[in-house]
């Protein structure tokens, strides 16, 4: 079987003792929180930190508390925020993101700190030590080519969080606590447009949690493009989020693409398009068409990078569609690959068994 | 009393014997086992597609504390191969290696961490070779050639049959219909990593314990890369986690152990990876075809010639056989009154393949399906009609000599057609919604093993004792298919007891006798014969016994319900246990043996005995799909499939199978693909498996399948263990070309390959609005330099099963009469 590395492990019961540790122990050190996504990386020797600090230990990374509209401890689980009623009604991008990352049993370890902070995706990269020996290494790590794109001197890793895209449409803010000292920013200026260096979180920061703005009178939504309904990262998504006035002009709107780059793409000229405006069909075609113009992806996910162009229109539309009020309830269950019922055609299963005519 | 009722325990849907264990976990699979002292073992695999090895330094590894051992290339002179022509493998590498995973070294060590610390410190220094990644070109004599044997250039093995003449039934044909198809490779995705543990004892005898589908092919192969009598080697097969192929070959980790445990003298132990899993692989062959066929004006085929060429990857493997059977079954459908087969396998620098369920058949089965359907359209016929108008007659020798015994294809297309509702539906549901039928044949059982003898190909031995309990000994293994229940049905039927009172003891060459493995759906069949006949054997003992104490005639006594009467005067019956005692009294300690050997095969020319079989399975299927034309998504809303079965042993289980063949069916249809990324030549050499893991091959999981519709048709075939055939391996066949097929009826387009996915619908689409034909597929297939063909008259045209030419004789005489002409 894939072995994990040699690693010291710190199990702090407070924010802060994780701070001072990870301030100690430097950017050898790395945080863990479900392990979903470090510990299989670790196995095939992506990263090999010396030092493992859990944050599992620490209530108040747990909560779900009050805020403007509510503040989300980074260590809440994934399946937590499925459970969540408030986040089901008023903000459910991220309830419609988190239920459709992986499966139940991954969301029941995995959280929103980690889902946030999930390391961005590559067929080029995400492989064993041996596998990316043979291919001399990339420039995401140990190597100086990126094979996705061997002419560019970035890494084109795709970011590949769910929560992400649904929570900077929603306006969230992070909260990022070091030993010496705390700031908070959009989520948005969380993320870097570069697949090796992704973040711009410091070595010595914890993402302790995500602030949601009150979205009273806001509608959300979040469409995710995978091959395997069951379990799959996200190869494209699309989460916007709108407010409308009584008559339904659009007076406030965010679009944003995830999976399609190295960081999610706040699309704030698909928004200008939208505000001051009634979501006719035809503005949705031109915000689509729009939003689509900046889905430019590489050969570097599952599905070929043709599909996944060609899928920003449809599901840009669909999502904007949804909000407008539209019943896409078929669209939705067509995307996640899953059959219609056919109760109107009855089967027996009795009848299987049925005898011979002999 | 209908005739099921005749049964008490065929025929009735059982919990297996072994379900308990498997569903709660108990079941001991090879990674379970552990021995004191045991030490673990890793190896080092190459990292590069093609390369001669110029060096390799052991001595940082060696010098690690923990490591016991260090073995390479030279340890293993003697090479070795599943296949008596393909003679190809060695444990370790020697000189050269072939693909990025072949492996190098071993190391043995006390845990498995410092193995692979270990393995990591080995340095190898390789001497690039040209890498060969493209089938077609592996073809022309100048890419660099993987191996010195085979044909020229990278090709492996090239085969060319005629039953009859083909170009004139085509010439005189109202229609020719030609189409190329391509069927992707993929591999078998077993739950169950293989693993394998070794230990010797102090008399130098060693037992490999370890996840194969063959223990005795296994033995065979051990006895030959070790160099050690068969005598000292003991195989057991622990059940598998899934086979589905993937574990018939002989695998270079199974040698490694066992040379390992007999010099460390201590317990050696490996588990693969699931990227190693898929660098072991052997599965499906990805494979272009062309295919050309006549069609009389009402829809008869007149003739038909397949090409195919196949990509090997980079050892042997079953590859010859598997290139055979792109061929062999093609007849056993529909009538063919001729036939030309061509097909040529190539080495390329990737991991070799081999069987997968099905072994060399899905894909031109594939490919046929969908010709069909073409052929019913330009006729303007259904295509269910079409097909029952040509489906083959029972009791026939088809074209190329496979005798055909029972059929009841027709009867699986009228079930599927009844209960799809398909006159409702084909050709009449909206756009975006469509169905798709299609049908396949398989094997129960190869006529042949892979070496030529005149054994049996199983063999089974029952032991009573005064216990009154039973217990059957086989060489068979379960692989999750129920072939221990298989055993256990079968002699509970014999002697009238319940299948939980019957031991199994399986797949142990020291313990049980032979049977060649869980491959080509050979199981129930052969090893359910031997079981009816050392069964039948002992209850002929029994009935003696009890006779004489009942002083009644032993042919009128019943053995029903455990228990041992004359119908006549049930109430003095004795218990089966009491005839047991009886029995041993009168004869001393009870055994008896059975065996089973298929017919004779009919055909006489040389390569005809790939093909024969006792009997054919056979399957229909109706797909019902949702395509969406805006995002090409496939969505199959049910399955409905109709498999011949024979006779269901344990319906539940034959169920099971059914389901289980339409899942992985269903996986090659719309995902699975075993591909590699080279990288830009001119940046690197690099050939490298796209996607080596469970979460990036994609396939599906339980929650993305259908509901499956199954109709077993039951038709006892006199060659099968109370009439019973196949099942693990046929009903897989329609599933791909029924999807294909289903999406033609749904948006138009057709997709003359697989994987089926959205972006080629997308494609097809695109095509189709500006005025193309809306089909995605291979353009065409390449020329090949095939050899004069064999030529054997089929049996209606005055043939008898010999070719009336010997193409290699001549062949040989040409290149004798080319050598002598060189040299002078």
């Amino acid at each position: 079987m894939m072995r994990l590395p040699d690693f010291r492990y710190y199990a702090p019961q407070t924010l802060q003792e994780a701070a001072n540790i990870l301030a100690d122990q430097g950017p050898t050190a790395s945080l863990i929180a479900g392990g979903t996504d470090l510990l299989p990386k670790m196995k095939r020797r992506q990263q090999e930190p010396e030092t493992l600090i859990a944050l599992n230990n620490i209530r108040q990374l747990k909560e779900i508390g009050n805020g403007p509209g509510l503040r989300l401890g980074a260590g809440v689980t994934l399946s937590d925020i499925v459970a969540d009623q408030r986040l089901e009604e008023d903000h459910r991008a991220l309830w419609q993101a988190a239920s459709q990352v992986a499966t139940p049993q991954l969301r029941n370890t995995a959280t929103l700190g980690g889902n946030l902070c999930v390391d961005t995706r590559c067929t080029y990269h995400d492989q064993s030590f041996e596998w990316r020996k043979a291919i001399d290494f990339c420039i995401k790590q140990d190597g100086e080519t990126c094979w996705a794109a061997p002419t560019s001197d970035r890494c084109w890793a795709v970011s590949s969080t769910d929560s992400a895209p649904a929570l900077i449409a929603l306006g969230a803010e992070v909260r990022l606590v070091a030993a010496s000292g705390e700031r908070t920013v959009p989520l948005e200026a969380l993320y870097r447009d570069d697949g090796a260096l992704y973040l711009t979180r410091q070595p010595e920061e914890i993402l302790a949690e995500v602030i949601l703005p009150s979205n009273a009178k806001w509608r959300s939504t979040y469409w995710k493009l995978r091959r395997r309904g069951a379990c799959d990262f996200p190869i494209l998504s699309v989460a916007a989020a709108l407010r409308s006035d009584a008559g339904g002009t659009v007076r406030e709107a965010r679009l944003v693409l995830g999976a399609i780059s190295s960081s999610p793409v706040l699309c704030n000229d698909v928004a200008a398009l939208l505000i001051g405006n009634r979501l006719s069909d035809d503005l949705i075609e031109e915000a689509a068409r729009l939003a689509g113009a900046s889905a430019r992806p590489k050969e570097n996910t599952d599905a070929p990078a043709y599909w996944r162009r060609r899928m920003a229109v449809p599901m840009v539309t669909w999502a904007l569609k949804e909000l407008r009020g539209d019943d896409m309830c078929d669209e939705r269950r067509r995307l996640a690959g899953q059959a219609a019922s056919m109760s109107h055609e009855p089967q027996s299963s009795q009848t299987t068994n049925e005898e011979n005519p002999k | 009393m209908s005739k099921r009722d005749k049964f008490r325990v065929v025929g009735k849907p059982r919990a297996r014997i072994d379900g308990l264990s498997k569903t709660t976990g108990q079941t001991r699979f090879a990674d379970d086992i552990t021995l004191p002292r045991m030490l673990h073992c890793k190896l080092l695999r190459s990292h590069v597609p093609h390369a001669e090895i110029l060096d390799l330094d052991v001595s940082r590894a060696e010098a690690m504390a923990g490591v016991h051992l260090i073995l390479t290339g030279e340890d293993f002179p003697v090479t070795y191969g599943i296949l008596p022509v393909s003679q190809d493998e060695r444990a370790l590498c020697k000189n050269k290696v072939r693909f990025v995973g072949d492996p190098v070294a071993a190391v043995i060590a006390v845990d498995e961490d410092t193995a692979e610390r270990a393995a990591r410190s080995i340095d190898v220094r390789y001497r690039p070779l040209t890498t060969v990644s493209d089938p077609v070109k592996a073809l022309s004599q100048d890419a660099a050639r993987l191996h010195d044997y085979g044909e020229e250039g990278n090709i492996h093995r090239r085969l060319a049959y005629s039953f009859g003449d083909v170009d004139e039934s085509l010439a005189d044909s109202a229609h020719v219909f030609e189409d190329v198809f391509f069927y992707q490779g993929n591999t078998h995705l077993a739950l169950e990593q293989h693993a394998a543990v070794a230990a010797a004892d102090p008399e130098g005898r060693v037992t490999l314990w370890s996840s194969t589908q063959c223990p005795h092919y296994v033995h065979r192969a051990l006895s030959k890369a070790l160099e050690l009598p068969t005598t000292q080697i003991r195989v057991i097969a622990c059940p598998n986690g899934g086979g589905f192929g993937g574990k018939t070959d002989v695998f270079n980790h199974e040698i490694v152990v066992t040379k390992a445990a007999l010099r460390c003298g201590r317990p050696v132990k490996i588990c693969l990876t699931r990227e190693e899993v898929f660098y072991c692989h052997r599965g499906r062959h990805p494979v272009l075809m062309k295919i050309r066929t006549g069609v009389s004006a009402d829809g008869k085929l007149t003739g038909m010639h397949l090409q195919t060429l196949l990509d090997g990857g980079a050892y042997g493997s079953y590859g010859v056989a598997s290139t055979f059977y792109t061929g062999a079954l093609q007849p056993v459908t529909y009538h063919l009154p001729r036939y030309r087969f061509d097909a040529c396998r190539v080495f390329t620098n990737k991991p070799p393949c081999g069987p997968k369920r099905g072994h060399g058949t899905p894909q031109p089965r594939f490919g046929q399906e969908i010709q069909l359907d073409k052929i019913a359209e330009k006729l303007n016929k259904d295509p269910a009609e079409l097909r029952l108008d040509i489906v083959e007659q029972p009791d026939t020798l088809t074209a190329n000599y496979l005798k055909i015994g029972t059929i009841g294809l027709a009867e699986c297309i009228k079930r599927v057609v009844a209960r799809s509702k398909w006159q409702d539906k084909h050709r009449k549901l909206p756009f975006g919604r469509g169905v798709g039928i299609a049908c396949g044949a398989y094997l129960s059982g190869a006529g042949h093993a892979i070496y030529w003898n005149k054994m049996p190909h199983s063999g089974v031995q029952l032991k009573l004792d005064r216990s009154g309990s039973v217990t059957v000994f086989c060489g068979s293994t379960d692989i999750g298919q129920g072939s221990n229940d298989v055993l256990a049905v079968i002699v509970a039927e014999v002697l009238g007891i319940c299948p939980d009172n019957v031991r199994t003891v399986t797949g142990d060459t020291a313990l049980t006798p032979v049977d060649l493995g869980s491959y080509s759906s050979r199981v129930t069949l052969m090893t359910g014969n031997a079981a009816i006949q050392a069964a039948e054997r002992a209850r002929d003992l029994l009935a003696k016994a009890v006779a004489e104490q009942l002083e009644v005639p032993g042919e009128t006594l019943l053995f029903a319900d455990g228990c041992v009467f004359d119908p006549a005067d049930p109430d003095s019956g004795v218990s089966f246990e009491q005839a047991v005692v009886a029995a041993e009294s009168r004869f001393g300690t009870l055994g008896t043996v059975g065996s089973y050997a298929p017919p004779r095969p009919e055909a006489r020319f040389k390569g005809g005995g790939v093909g024969p079989s006792p009997a054919y399975s056979y399957s229909a299927a109706v797909v019902d799909v949702e395509v969406d034309p805006e995002t090409g998504m496939i969505i199959v809303n049910r399955v409905y499939i109709a498999h011949d079965i024979g006779r269901a042993l344990n319906p539940v289980s034959v169920e099971g199978q059914v389901v289980g063949g339409v899942y992985m069916g269903l996986g090659e249809a719309l995902m699975e693909e075993q591909v590699f990324r080279r990288m830009p030549p001119k940046l690197s050499d690099a050939l490298v498996h796209r996607c080596p893991s469970m979460l990036d091959y994609k396939s599906l999981s339980s929650l993305d399948m259908p509901e499956v519709i199954v109709e077993l048709v039951e038709n006892p075939d006199p060659n099968g263990p109370f009439g019973a055939k196949e099942v693990g391996q046929g009903p897989l066949l329609p599933i791909m070309p029924a999807v294909a097929n289903a999406v033609y009826d749904a948006v138009g387009v057709r997709i003359d390959e697989v994987p089926i996915t959205p972006e080629k619908i997308l494609k097809g689409l695109d095509q189709k609005a500006r005025g193309g034909e809306g089909r995605v597929g291979p353009a065409d297939f390449p020329d090949i330099q095939w050899p004069e063909p064999y030529f054997v008259p089929p049996p209606w045209e005055g043939g008898d099963g010999q070719s009336t030419n010997d193409p290699e004789q001549k062949r040989a005489a040409t290149m004798h009469k080319m050598d002598r002409t060189t040299a002078s």
